[in-house]
């Protein structure tokens, strides 16, 4: 079983991912789940699809994935973060 | 490199139509104060485009402006407060739209860095009190003497 991937992705990839990115670490380890967070621009996602089992973002994606999409703008404005956290989780377990 | 929040970056009652003009003088703004380069503004501008920054926050809408890292020169944030709220579409949305009445214009020269910087911008968006003390206060130099506090940023 290879390890769970998980994109986190911003148009830029410096500024909201970078926010977004420690949630969901913060998230995973609260919950004992393990997974790899690679952090990058929406544009890079393709080249990562094949390995991830879900991504998390603050943009719309341009285009279908083959994975899972998470918005996390919640977790910028902290408003139903619950909400947020349950989507992932129910990806990743 | 340490980011800086310096006092002629800090726009009071900024005056403008739509959130492209005010935008644009913002990133006028800064290239004046070299902060950034000449291509900043246009990336600023088309970035808003395709990936709006207006965030839903309450009391008041503010947008966290932002664009990649190879416009700028020494990394900054400017601060702007809008005379009169305008529209912005909200991140990671096609069409929903929050009316903005600060902005928040990140001139990041790294990537994945600055997290505490960004962690605590984000906390100070979320905080009814600094809001309100950032739409009411009227001495520039109080504003930056409290984002350097809120942010733990040298000036």
């Amino acid at each position: 079983m290879a390890e769970k991937v998980v994109l986190v992705a911003c148009g830029t990839g410096i500024a909201t991912s970078t926010v977004v990115c420690k949630k969901v670490e913060e998230l995973l380890k609260e919950n004992n789940v393990s997974a790899k967070i690679i952090q990058c621009k929406i544009a890079e996602v393709g080249s990562y699809e094949e390995q991830a089992s879900l991504l998390v973002t603050t943009t719309i994606p341009p285009r279908e994935y083959k994975i899972p999409v998470v918005k996390a703008l919640n977790y910028l404005t902290n408003m139903n973060t619950e909400k947020t956290d349950k989507e992932i989780l129910n990806v990743l377990r | 490199m340490q980011i800086t929040i310096n006092e002629k970056l800090i726009l009071l009652d900024l005056v403008g139509a739509d959130k492209t003009i005010l935008l644009g003088k913002m990133a006028d703004n800064l290239y004046e104060n070299k902060f950034v380069k000449n291509t900043f503004k246009n990336a600023i501008l088309e970035r808003e485009k395709i990936f709006p920054t207006g965030l839903p926050t309450q009391p008041y809408g503010v947008a966290i402006p932002h664009t990649d890292i190879e416009h700028v020169n020494i990394p900054a944030i400017s601060i702007a407060r809008f005379k009169k709220p305008v529209k912005f579409i909200v991140m990671g949305e096609k069409d929903a739209t929050v009316l903005v009445k600060l902005a928040f214009m990140l001139a990041m020269k790294e990537k994945h860095t600055q997290l505490n910087m960004l962690q605590k911008l984000m906390a100070v968006l979320q905080d009814k009190d600094a809001l309100d003390f950032l739409v009411t206060e009227q001495n520039s130099r109080l504003v930056k003497i409290f984002m350097q506090e809120k942010l733990k940023l040298k000036g």
